[in-house]
């Protein structure tokens, strides 16, 4: 347990009367695909904002490799070591495939600013660049306009540019939201290698994703974890069931 | 500095908030229900002031002269809504403050070409223009008495409005969500339209109230405008509450500053340094208070805050 | 359609021409007013650093203007009375050399916008707008209660100050440093936009969300951009108040704050040459306009109104059948 990468313990949010976080405590293991799922408005969103340092939490601790980052602003997060995707495309719409995974590695080499030469020049940060959309399958369209990209394609620029960060932990929102069959069972198949690199906590609707592909699933209802466990636990828990899958099956 | 100099000072920073009120509430209603920054709201004040100098000047009508104001404002305001605003909602910000500072060159160049250069002048109504003796004998215009109770009768009467009627529902629930005031059936265009249009009879409303103790001309809305934004930054966009704390906050630091900072300046400079460097700073009271709030609040006292 | 590159070059290229053939026909008026474009067009370059790549609509540029004007303005003032300036105890003289001029207009214009920046930054959006509006408001206030430099009147400059090796006097000398400037500024911005920084700014503009997510810090982006915008455009309000040899508290005023805005647009947002574009239009249109009728500014309005609701890219959007800035 104490080599957990990413480890969340108490967390606690709550808007006005609304408790959208409630105790809640996981942790991301190397090697590791830990899935959350749970019903609309469980508060998944709100948990993913709380780890990645876009919401302060009311109370509780999240650690990062280790190191309490509770205090610190997203940014700072993703400078040590947490890289995520969005569920709605976060991504410079205007700008090229190619100039976003640029920027992920502006933002990895740590040197936002220097004001003259290029980026588009600089070897090192190129290289970065052209590494990450090669490993998405994006290289052929690298200098497209982002908002001419199909929808699957921005998914897959998502994880790019979060790649480009080589992050120590992934978070990833619903990267499958909107895939379709064939591109879904691609991302998951990319995932599945991913995860040797650095282990991945995954937000997903797609039920059948996030059985072929989670170590470990937590079960998230009304801001409370109800059940964390393997895949076969959590199939045959019926807290579950009554809570989550009964509504859905 | 007696007492009574102060009661008269905090009366005029009073009546010089309630009026920036008619202003900042109308503005901050467009923003908060439309979502639209209107730079054009000066221009509305102006078209009410000289509406009213006009038709006062020709019937030798006060009352006339405000509801010309009234009318005039509103109108105005219907035109340029169903013209260009309405094309601004969804659009950026940017895009709304070229439009509408476009308008303001067009009204403004527009009244100067209909009614010249040189300022109007609107009369204190007669019944109005001399002083009215308050308790603690303290001797006052009747007329700036008589703004501050328009003012606040305006301020209650918006607080009826928004909370007690149905049309005050929509332009909350409006506010909050359009999506679902559509589905409720409310009609959102003609909603739209008839906020625009209220807030334009606020500003022309006050433009015609302050044209009688000022004169009235061209660009006299812009710098009222941008008072009514330094109201709204310390209220808060959205918040007619914000809107009249803000409004009221400015009035007195605006008044009392301009008065006490040379006084006090006095006690320890020279008295031409001090009456100098005090009305300097006096004149950047308002800004220095909306800093702070900028520093401490930045979304305004009353706005929403950021979850 | 055309490049937007050959639009600038031949812009460049008009802006050399026209004063030398201005200068050879000898009608200095035209040299001094395409010398206001250059100007107004440098003070834009400015503006469009924080407005086209940061997306920060900043509606109080006006101050960065004014400050510049009124550093020329002060200093000038100081060393044709051989007064000395006051500065906390220490006495300093004027000076009439436009170098140092310029350093002085750029330094205070810096420090005002870091200050400006910091408190406007902390909100976004409408509330940036007003703020920054508001904030231009206090300085012109402020200019026109400073009595002890002209107050409401301004302050005018006998002479044109100097730069080494040039007489500032004849237009086209005075010209060709001030062009000289505003390409400086452009390959400023060019270089800038390319770089990490430009690159981090410009990402941050469209999506706050995805700069945080890869450690860049929105805010801090934009302040230094804010600072560099306003740096800029104090320098065109020093050269600014050269050009008419007076300095007013209108060098402050809103109305110029949204020209400036209004020049960056009708060139067209974001892009390097839309500042140039959009002055030399807007000087063309107040020279030929204004002179058949008083109330040009309505005909700027209806101009105006027709770019924002239909060409949204300007004027060079237009021309290249593109809109957006950034292709």
């Amino acid at each position: 347990m104490s080599d957990a990468i990413l480890r969340v313990s108490g967390l606690h949010k709550a808007f006005g009367a609304v408790r959208a976080t409630e105790d809640v405590s996981l942790d991301l293991r190397p090697g590791e695909i830990h899935a959350i799922i749970g019903p609309n408005g469980a508060g998944k969103s709100t948990l993913i904002a709380q780890i990645c340092g876009t919401l302060r939490p009311d109370a509780g601790q999240v650690l990062l490799t280790g190191r309490d980052v509770t205090g610190l602003g997203a940014p700072q997060r993703a400078a040590l070591g947490l890289g995520r995707t969005f569920q709605v495309s976060q991504l410079a719409m205007e700008d090229s495939a190619f100039e976003n995974v640029l920027l992920g590695a502006v933002g990895a080499s740590g040197r936002p600013w220097r004001v003259w030469g290029a980026a588009a020049r600089d070897a090192g940060l190129v290289a970065r660049a052209e590494a990450a959309l090669a490993r998405v399958g994006l290289s052929d369209v690298a200098a497209m306009r982002t908002s001419a990209l199909s929808h699957g394609q921005r998914r897959l620029l998502e994880v790019a540019v979060a790649l480009t960060l080589d992050p120590r932990a992934f978070v990833m929102d619903e990267p499958m939201a909107g895939l379709g069959a064939e591109g879904s069972a691609r991302l998951t198949a990319f995932l599945a290698e991913l995860k040797r690199e650095a282990p991945i906590l995954l937000v997903e609707h797609d039920m059948d994703a996030v059985f072929a592909l989670a170590d470990r699933i937590s079960v998230l209802v009304y801001g409370r974890v109800i059940a964390t466990g393997t895949v076969a636990e959590i199939r045959a828990s019926a807290a579950v069931r009554d809570a989550y899958l009964g509504h859905d099956a | 500095m007696s007492a009574i100099l102060i009661a008269e000072q905090v009366l005029n920073g009073l009546q010089f908030g309630v009026m920036l009120f008619l202003m900042a509430a109308g503005l901050t209603l467009i923003f908060g229900v439309m979502g639209l920054i209107n730079l054009a709201h000066g221009s509305l004040y102006m078209v009410g002031a000289f509406a009213a100098a006009a038709v006062a000047g020709a019937t030798g009508s006060f009352v006339l002269g405000l509801g010309a104001a009234l009318a005039a404002a509103a109108a105005a305001g219907v035109l340029i809504e169903m013209l260009v605003i309405r094309r601004l909602y969804r659009a950026a910000h940017l895009d709304q403050v070229l439009a509408t500072f476009a308008l303001i060159l067009i009204f403004s160049e527009g009244t100067r070409w209909v009614f010249g250069s040189f300022p109007l002048y609107l009369d204190i109504p007669a019944a109005l223009s001399g002083p009215v003796s308050l308790p603690g004998g303290i001797l006052y215009p009747a007329y700036r008495l008589a703004l501050i109770a328009a003012g606040l009768a305006v301020a209650a009467g918006l607080w009826w409005l928004t909370a007690r009627t149905r049309v005050g529902i929509q332009i909350r629930a409006g506010a909050d969500d359009r999506e679902m005031i559509a589905a409720l059936g409310v009609d959102i265009r003609r909603l739209y339209t008839l906020v625009f249009a209220l807030g334009a009879a606020l500003a022309g409303l006050a433009g015609a109230l302050v044209g009688a103790i000022q004169s009235v001309q061209v660009g006299m809305g812009e710098p009222v405008l941008i008072l009514a934004f330094v109201v709204i930054v310390i209220g808060g966009i959205g918040s007619i509450k914000g809107a009249f704390i803000g409004a009221l906050l400015v009035g007195l630091t605006d008044t009392l500053g301009g008065i006490f900072l040379p006084e006090l300046f006095k006690l320890f400079m020279a008295p031409d340094t001090a009456t100098q460097a005090g009305s300097a700073l006096a004149s950047m009271a308002i800004y220095i208070l909306m800093s702070a709030v900028l520093i401490w609040r930045p979304t305004g006292l009353y706005g929403a805050r950021p979850a | 359609m055309i490049e937007e590159r050959w639009i600038g070059w031949a812009m460049l290229a008009g802006l050399v021409a026209l004063p030398l053939w201005a200068m050879a026909a000898g009608e200095p008026f035209t040299i001094t007013l395409v010398t206001r474009a250059v100007i107004l067009a440098l003070a834009a370059a400015g503006l469009n650093i924080a407005l086209g790549i940061g997306g920060l609509v900043s509606l109080g540029h006006a101050v960065f203007f004014g400050i510049g004007g009124y550093a020329m303005g002060i200093l000038a003032h100081h060393a044709q009375s051989y007064t000395a300036m006051n500065l906390i105890g220490l006495e300093v003289p004027g000076t009439k050399l436009m170098p140092v001029i310029w350093l002085v207009a750029v330094t205070v214009s810096a420090v005002v916008a870091w200050v400006i920046g910091k408190l406007t930054l902390r909100t976004s959006g409408v509330y940036f707008i007003m703020a920054t509006l508001a904030f231009g408001q206090m300085f012109y206030y402020f200019a026109i209660s400073w009595s002890a430099y002209g107050g409401e009147d301004g302050l005018p400059i006998y002479v044109r100050n100097s730069f080494p090796g040039l007489n500032t006097l004849v237009p086209i000398q005075f010209f060709a440093l001030c062009l000289a400037l505003l390409c400086a500024a452009l390959f400023i911005t060019a270089r800038l936009r390319a770089a990490p920084f430009g690159l981090a700014l410009n990402a941050a503009r469209q999506s706050p969300e995805r700069a945080r997510a890869v450690g860049l810090d929105p805010a801090r982006l934009r302040l230094a951009a804010f600072v560099l915008s306003g740096a800029i455009t104090g320098l065109a309000g020093a050269l600014f108040a050269d050009l008419n040899r007076f300095v007013s508290p209108t060098m402050f005023s809103w109305q110029l704050s949204g020209e400036l805005i209004v020049l960056v647009i009708i060139g067209g947002v974001g892009r390097l040459y839309g500042p140039v574009v959009g002055a030399c239009l807007f000087v063309a249109l107040e020279h030929w306009l204004g002179g058949l009728t008083d109330y040009w500014h309505v005909a700027l309005g209806a101009i105006l109104l027709g770019i924002v609701l239909f060409a949204r890219g300007g004027l060079i959007g237009l021309l290249t059948g593109k809109e957006g800035a950034h292709v």
